[in-house]
């Protein structure tokens, strides 16, 4: 009986401690924080979006001219630098347009196994956080299609789009041992096996700019909510004291 | 009818509609008992939530298609393409939210101060079925967006009826007007959070707030203040709900908006809990998120669902978590209302029912385990046991005596 | 209860103060609202600036172009209709277009920047339909264009005539000439 209210409150107290002897070991892991002031970060990671990724994914729920009106990007240099879609009449997609691609579903399932997913929300629907590991934990996989496996998702289907970035490197392992004294092998580094065109920190910080810039598409009126929250909250504790002077007023008939 | 005769155009309309009539009976003559504290604010803002959803709704409505293929790109249409779009939504997914927290402390409040002992029977029936209506509205409304929660949280909300012997699989088909959910669902759903649910709602209010009126509030020391009124028939601890709680509730009100304003403004998703990451994914018939979850404000039902490891019996234990409300007036057999002055034993059972209730809300929230399915075992005993508790000790309770007016 | 001891301006005050101060917060609120109504990013979009290709337009002949979904007539007028347009000039109702729309380059006896070209709003001024194009002239029709709703009928210049229920000219939107073959409507281009 007390044994079964300890488990109970076991439960009850340590709520991440079924998940994480449920879940794999993810690695990297390593904490980010997107600031969303920074324009000049989303405007790289913009670029290397629409060089590296626009190609099989889309970020069809946005439009090019709101990218550049709240990153500060020109039309004109926007559709010179920045789009390299067509749309359906074989144009060059116009500056007003969602940013589609010309990737069919059939042939992303063909080449991938899976059509490639719009990435529009996916900073809202992973989080800032896996974003950024993932694409930092790609290492060499002899096994697996593309000749990548990835850290954080295990056995993804997306090869590694960056390698020429980032170059490739390969997982040193570690066995664990359970409390059920199961063995398993979790990744506890990397080490880098062919030079990419950037160093690691330079890698890092590409990457920084990319998930930036995907936080900013996921939400694009993330600021403009913020400061108007702020103005709303302002006006409402004025109108606070207000209400709370009339009230007093009032209830000084009350006895 | 007022004593004065009323002139000009009052005049006019109080010859054919009872204007002033109706401003004294439930406004400036309806005396309110003047001891009403924190807990009395939930009511009039549960109004205002309604107010704000059916207007955010309205206006939502204008932009959303209600169609498989366009759903979830016409919302994300709204966030991004709509003027001010995203902040009508931000309010409509919050205010949901928001509409449960005021419910369920206004609830929390009638519990607590016998608000649903004679003569308030009828007004507390009438309360759980818009709290009934509610959940509807707020489940089919939860489809509306089309994405991965919304598309699995209604296929495990549907497949409950599956349960039903006999006739639930039929049923389910029947609700879901496809086989799987899909287009004919979203439809269907869409014209009853509307228009069907909404009006039955409206409609709900008006007779919560009439019975209201016609008997009286009650108040923190559950006294009856009519029972002691002045030489003009005025209760002697009421006073006029307007202009003193009108003022009061503006009060009350601009305190609420300006953490609703927070939410909406700072913190949409709210960790998750009321903007479930897994709905920024379009919704997939061939792929269940890992962990589905309803939101926050069923998770207290969906573990009564979870503890039970019988279909039927699981369906019914959460249906029957909601049906024993309602019987509430007759199961509470005592004569005192208030908590104030009710036994050390009520006392208990009460906060061995709100700990459950939380508990129970905190553990739907969460995946599955053997430990949490017996934490949620106990804790249904415990939600369960507070009914059959409060039969028990009501019948010959130990009760402080009651004064005869307000404490103040 | 009592009334003693109330200062009744300060209540007055701060009674009137809560009522400005908040329907003021109402007016702002209110903003929001009626601004989703504004045509949103897709429509303007949609509503972007079209070209218009007109080597291939014959005299005489009309094309219609869609320009944020409605119809927008590109002329070449042939000798005749260039000719009728000082003609008919007695039997208009705003000859100069100074009651009509149209932007300051179309503001002449022509309406357009290129006297043979017409660029126009295909929309009659009175409640909406869409007038069709009848370029011959016979005795009792002096050329143009004619609303088949309420027998509204204007010349070669999308000029009103006197005595029908439009009020005034058909609009000319804002155009320019990208080459001498293309004319993108919906700019007004740089002067």
């Amino acid at each position: 009986m007390v044994k079964q209210w300890l488990i109970i409150l076991a439960a009850l107290v340590f709520p991440g401690a079924a998940l994480a002897a449920g879940g794999y070991p993810v690695y990297p892991d390593d904490e980010i924080k997107v600031d969303w002031d920074d324009k000049a970060a989303m405007q790289r990671g913009a670029r290397t979006y629409m060089n590296y990724c626009m190609g099989c994914h889309s970020l069809h729920y946005s439009r090019y001219n709101r990218v550049g009106a709240d990153l500060g990007i020109s039309d004109d240099m926007m559709r010179d630098n920045l789009i390299f879609t067509t749309d359906i009449n074989g144009e060059r997609t116009k500056v007003g347009a969602l940013m589609t691609n010309n990737m069919s579903a059939a042939y992303g399932e063909e080449a991938f196994g899976v059509v490639p997913p719009d990435l529009s929300l996916v900073a809202r629907s992973r989080g800032t956080h896996w974003l950024y590991n993932f694409l930092r934990g790609f290492y060499v996989d002899e096994e697996r299609p593309f000749g990548v496996n990835n850290g954080v998702f295990s056995n993804v289907g997306m090869p590694h789009v960056l390698v020429e970035l980032q170059g490739l490197q390969k997982a040193n392992y570690e066995t664990v041992t359970d409390s059920a004294g199961n063995e398993s092998q979790k990744i506890v580094g990397f080490e880098q096996v062919k030079a990419g065109s950037m160093t690691a920190d330079e890698y890092d910080r590409a990457i920084y700019d990319l998930v930036a810039f995907l936080d900013y598409v996921a939400e694009p009126y993330k600021q403009t909510r913020k400061n108007v929250g702020t103005g709303v909250i302002i006006f409402l504790l004025c109108f606070l004291v207000l209400a709370y002077a009339l009230k007093r007023e009032y209830w000084k008939d009350v006895h | 009818m007022s004593d004065k005769q009323t002139t000009g155009f009052v005049g006019w309309m109080d010859e054919r509609f009872p204007l002033t009539k109706l401003w004294e009976d439930h406004m400036a003559k309806y005396y309110a008992p003047k001891n009403f504290n924190f807990w009395y604010y939930f009511g009039a803002l549960s109004l205002v939530v309604l107010v704000i959803q059916i207007v955010t709704g309205i206006f939502l409505t204008m932009h959303y298609k209600p169609d498989g293929d366009l759903a979830f790109a016409s919302v994300e249409h709204i966030m991004r393409d709509v003027d001010w779009g995203w902040l009508l939504r931000y309010m409509h997914s919050t205010g949901a939210s928001f509409f449960f927290v005021v419910v369920y402390l206004h609830m929390f409040r009638a519990l607590m101060y016998g608000s649903y002992q004679k003569p308030r029977e009828l007004i507390w029936i009438f309360g759980m079925f818009i709290f009934v209506a509610l959940m509807a509205e707020a489940f089919m409304g939860y489809l509306l967006p089309w994405g991965q929660m919304s598309y699995w949280g209604a296929q495990v909300i549907i497949s409950l009826f599956g349960a039903i012997p006999i006739v639930g699989e039929d049923l389910t088909v029947w609700i879901r007007g496809d086989f799987v959910i899909g287009d004919a669902t979203l439809n269907r759903f869409f014209a009853l959070h509307v228009v069907a649910v909404p009006i039955v709602l409206l409609l709900l209010v008006v007779l919560h707030i009439i019975a209201l009126h016609e008997v009286g509030s009650n108040n923190p020391d559950g006294v009856e203040i009519k029972k002691n009124k002045d030489e003009n028939g005025v209760p002697l601890d009421g006073i006029p709900f307007h202009p003193y709680y009108t003022v009061k509730d503006i009060f009350g009100l601009t305190v609420f908006l300006i953490i609703f304003s927070a939410v909406v403004f700072f913190m949409p998703e709210m960790g998750g809990y009321f903007l479930e990451h897994a709905n920024f994914v379009p919704a997939d018939p061939f792929k269940t998120p890992e962990h589905i979850a309803p939101v926050w404000y069923f998770t207290p039902f969906y573990a009564i669902l979870r503890a039970i490891p019988d279909k039927l019996m699981g369906v019914l234990a959460m249906f029957g978590a909601i049906a024993v409300l309602f019987f509430l007036p007759w199961i509470d057999r005592g004569k005192v209302r208030s908590v104030r002055y009710r036994s050390t034993s009520h006392k208990l059972l009460l906060a061995m029912f709100i700990v459950s209730f939380l508990v129970l809300g905190y553990l739907g929230a969460l995946p599955s385990t053997p430990a949490r399915t017996l934490a949620a075992q106990v804790f249904t005993a415990g939600y369960f046991g507070f009914f059959i508790g409060l039969w028990w000790i009501s019948k010959n309770e130990n009760t402080k005596p009651v004064p005869e007016r307000v404490t103040w | 209860m009592s009334s003693e001891g109330v200062d009744s301006n300060r209540r007055r005050f701060l009674t009137a103060a809560t009522v400005v101060v908040g329907a003021a917060g109402t007016v702002a609120v209110a903003v929001p609202f009626l601004s989703s109504w504004a045509p949103s990013a897709r429509a303007r979009t949609a509503g972007a600036p079209v070209e218009a290709d007109i080597s291939k337009l014959q005299p005489g002949q009309l094309i219609i172009v869609k320009w944020r979904g409605k119809p927008v007539w590109v002329v070449r007028r042939d000798e005749k209709a260039l000719a009728s347009l000082t003609t008919v000039a007695d039997n208009l109702r705003d000859v100069n277009s100074d009651e009509s729309i149209q932007p300051e380059y179309a503001k002449n006896e022509h309406r357009s920047r290129k006297p043979e070209i017409l660029v126009m709003e295909g929309i009659c001024t009175h409640l909406g339909c869409s007038p069709s194009y009848r370029p011959e002239i016979t005795a009792d029709w002096q050329g143009g264009f004619f609303c088949p709703c309420h027998g509204s009928s204007f010349d070669f210049a999308g000029r009103v005539y006197q005595g029908v229920p439009a009020p005034t000219n058909l609009t000319v939107p804002p155009h320019y000439y990208v080459s001498d073959d293309v004319i993108l409507i919906g700019e007004d281009g740089v002067a």
